[in-house]
């Protein structure tokens, strides 16, 4: 077997004449020198940040303010402490059960967020924290949650994964089960003309999802306004990518759907290629798009995955210290002259502040009653007259 | 999906009924046996309603406009077989609701059984349209869809071909409720499938997988067994604010024939039918079934002359009372545990394989509630634990003789 495995080897290195993605995080350049920092200024994305399948790539010069990337930054590091909370709290044993976090992937998330509209509708699978809490959620819900506290965006009912607000869809336990239900809520608001689209995102292991291709035909047969989204993080679950699939150009597998890869550890590229993606299904009516953000997870696939058996450390390590997306936007902020360093740290601050109150919040909430068991299984008032408990006196009757 | 389901999704959709009655008219030769074997024509049921007075006189039936006419008695009626009447019922949901629409495999065209004849026509194909041959993503579109609030109609173009898009079925549609605090829901959600046996569908098109959904808290099934039933039952199911699979027996789309109400009305989830009232034992069944039921109750109040001297004098008088459960979940406990204690013996019908079927989670219930007004061991009559093979599908199928058999012995043990 090891002979083999060394066998497919070559098949790994690099295609010569194929210019790659880059995925560092600094590599953004400013254009002119903000005289005045509070107004917009342009800056210059490498030219290998997108590389684009049957359409064209997005301007790689991009307008920016001081107080967009300071708000992403903000968050993103609000967001990392978040995930970090979660982290500490599991394995205080809080938190019991699932638990995937998106440390590194924050660029996607935030990206995201500052490239769409409120009306907008994001649909996610198991990394759907930063989601719930930027679509209008709170840290004290999404971490309320995981604990299984009332005070939970589930009201403790869900956990992990199930975390909703009106404009997110949730996060899913079932392996591509979010992508065709994206299409059908992006078939809505097709139906009613609304000038909207939906991010239905997925990663790069539940891109081998049958479903996903299902939903992939569909949505470009009837042109919705669907954006599927592959966070490639380049390994589903323990497995790499190549060893996975087939093709691991993601941003090429919706066939007649035009395609963008995106590097996904630069949050300015990250949110050009979003504001792309709507204005190509919004604004053009061009129907579905496929994104491909190319991004790394430095956790493992759940908390009972290290993350290193299947990775060296020294990889995790390196995809750290050169392409961590918070570090790079600190970077571009630093040496464009938009705040200093103290600054930052202020920031730093304040959102392990927030953090640090969220967690003490949700670990106050009592759990569920008992009673709550009961509820939200069919709508109130149609229930069946009894459900079962596990014994005869836990046999609820409506 | 294998060679029956290509064969019968690649024939002209005129020609499918053809094919579909083909096994009842083939053997012309000798004196024909009737369908089913000795069971009369459904059509002839009694079971059926045959005139305008008794339809509108239906049990339970709640009409939506109240004010239509005023009185009752003023209703029309009009005489449809089963298809006619679920296309009427769509035909009534996509009238009141602007933001209900009807997809699936060839729905715009009619549908392999002609339900949505015409309904893209007169609603438009931006509401009533066709979706690839993909169950899965029909469901989980669907699932969309109504958490979007939005009514959804979908159609699974055979119940067996439900199994692709049984993890969005039972993950997502059941679950949303549940697992978003109550944030979210797919009330609108309707699943539409034919089902049932239609005596030549074998392997992949005469199923029944009512069972399967049986343990899917959140989620509704309904089977109804007659025109009428149908429509009030769909209605019901389109307006009921949980996801519910809606399963029409294929047999019945043609052979059952009633007078069925135009006006706009629903029949009640959730709720059995007591259909012939009785005193010494209860036969519970659904969908085709029924009419073999019915049929075995004659049989055994008048034996045809072959099987006089099986069915002894002493067992005629019987009073069998036959009750339809019309839904599988939430199924009605009271009425079958009620009568159940009144005859002492219960008699279960099903298409579907005996082991975990319906059956066997409904007799576990009786016996814990009826234990001590039992008389006889809760029986089930239900198809065979093997696949539906085409050859064996008339052994197959719980026939009255079968029924009548279980009738027999549970009378007497």
């Amino acid at each position: 077997m090891a002979s083999l495995a060394r066998a497919r080897l070559p098949r790994r290195l690099p295609r010569f004449g194929l210019r790659a993605i880059q995925t560092s995080a600094d590599t953004t350049q400013l254009k002119d020198s903000p005289s005045d920092p509070s107004q917009p200024f342009t800056v210059t994305l490498h030219e290998d940040s997108f590389r684009a399948y049957k359409c064209d790539k997005p301007e790689l010069e991009v307008q920016v303010t001081r107080d967009e990337l300071l708000g992403m930054y903000k968050q993103m590091q609000t967001m990392r402490r978040m995930e970090m909370a979660a982290d500490a709290l599991y394995k205080a044993k809080l938190i019991r059960g699932f638990c995937h976090l998106a440390i590194g992937q924050e660029a996607v998330s935030v990206g995201l967020e500052n490239g769409i509209e409120k009306d907008d509708r994001v649909i996610t699978g198991y990394r759907c924290h930063p989601f719930a809490v930027l679509r209008g959620g709170s840290i004290t819900g999404v971490l309320g949650e995981l604990l299984g506290r009332q005070i939970g965006m589930s009201h403790g009912k869900g956990g992990s994964m199930h975390i909703f607000t009106p404009s997110f869809f949730g996060g899913n336990g079932i392996v591509g089960a979010q992508v065709p239900v994206g299409a059908g809520v992006s078939f809505a608001q097709q139906y009613l003309g609304q000038k909207n689209c939906t991010f239905a995102l997925y990663g790069d292991g539940a891109s081998n999802q049958g479903q996903v291709f299902e939903a992939f035909n569909m949505a470009k047969l009837w042109n919705l306004p669907t954006i599927f989204v592959c966070e490639n993080n380049k390994y589903g679950m323990g497995t790499p990518a190549e060893r996975s699939s087939s093709n691991t150009e993601y941003f090429t597998r919706g066939d007649k759907i035009p395609g963008l890869q995106v590097n996904g550890m630069d949050i300015i590229a990250a949110r050009q290629a979003v504001q792309y993606a709507r204005r190509w299904a919004v604004d053009e009516g061009k129907g579905p798009l496929l994104l491909e953000f190319v991004t790394y997870r430095y956790g493992g696939h759940s908390m009972s995955d290290p993350g290193t058996t299947y990775r060296t450390r020294e990889e995790v390590q390196r995809m750290r210290s050169t392409q961590d997306p918070i570090r790079g936007l600190q970077r571009y902020i630093e040496q464009w002259g938009l705040a200093s360093e103290q600054d930052l740290k202020a920031l730093d601050k304040a959102a392990k502040a927030e953090v640090d109150a969220a967690v003490e919040e949700a670990k106050a909430s009592p759990e569920p009653e008992a009673k709550d068991l009961w509820t939200d299984i069919y709508y109130k008032g149609t229930e069946p007259s009894f459900m079962r408990g596990r014994e005869r006196e836990e046999v609820h009757h409506y | 999906m294998l060679t029956t389901t290509n064969a019968i999704r690649s024939l002209p959709v005129k020609s499918l009924p053809a094919v579909l009655t083909q096994a009842r008219r083939n053997s012309t030769k000798v004196e024909p046996p009737p369908a089913g074997g000795h069971a009369p024509l459904v059509a002839e049921s009694k079971l059926l309603k045959s005139t305008r007075d008794s339809a509108l006189r239906t049990s339970g039936i709640s009409w939506v406009d109240e004010d239509a006419s005023g009185l009752v008695g003023g209703r029309e009626t009009r005489k449809m077989n089963t298809y006619q009447a679920v296309r009427d019922a769509m035909s009534i949901a996509l009238a009141k609701d602007d933001n209900a629409v009807v997809f699936g495999e060839d729905v715009a065209f009619g549908g392999v059984f002609r339900c949505t004849m015409g309904l893209a026509e007169e609603f438009g194909r931006e509401r009533v349209f066709n979706t690839p041959l993909s169950e899965q993503g029909i469901a989980g579109f669907g699932i969309g869809l109504a958490m979007m609030g939005h009514t959804a109609i979908a159609e699974i173009q055979f119940a067996d071909y439900i199994f692709p898009a049984f993890d969005q079925i039972v993950n997502e549609a059941a679950k949303i409720r549940y697992r978003s605090g109550g944030s979210f829901n797919v009330g609108g959600l309707t699943i539409r499938t034919p089902t049932m046996a239609v005596g030549h569908g074998g392997l992949y098109h005469s199923q029944s997988p009512e069972g399967f959904f049986m343990g899917a808290s959140g989620l509704k099934v309904v089977i109804p067994r007659s025109p009428l039933q149908a429509k009030g039952l769909l209605l019901g199911s389109i307006r009921d604010p949980n996801p519910v699979i809606f399963m029409e027996p294929k047999i019945l789309y043609r052979s059952a024939v009633e007078q069925v109400p135009v006006d706009d009305f629903q029949l009640p989830l959730g709720k059995a039918e007591i259909l012939v009232p009785g005193s010494d034992l209860t036969l519970l069944t659904w969908g085709t079934p029924v009419y073999n039921c019915d049929n075995a109750i004659h049989l055994l109040q008048n034996p045809l002359p072959v099987l006089e001297k099986l069915v002894p004098a002493s067992l005629r008088s019987a009073k069998i009372e036959l009750i339809d459960l019309r839904s599988i979940l939430p199924w009605d406990v009271e009425t079958v545990v009620e009568s159940v204690k009144k005859t002492g013996r219960l008699v279960i019908v099903h298409e579907a394989g005996m082991t975990a079927g319906v059956g066997a989670e409904i007799s576990a219930e009786v016996q814990k509630r009826c234990f001590l007004k039992l008389n006889a061991p809760v029986k089930r009559v239900t198809g065979w634990d093997v696949p539906n093979a085409l050859s064996y599908e008339k052994f197959h199928m719980p026939d009255s003789i079968r029924v009548l058999d279980a009738i027999m012995e549970t009378l007497q043990y």
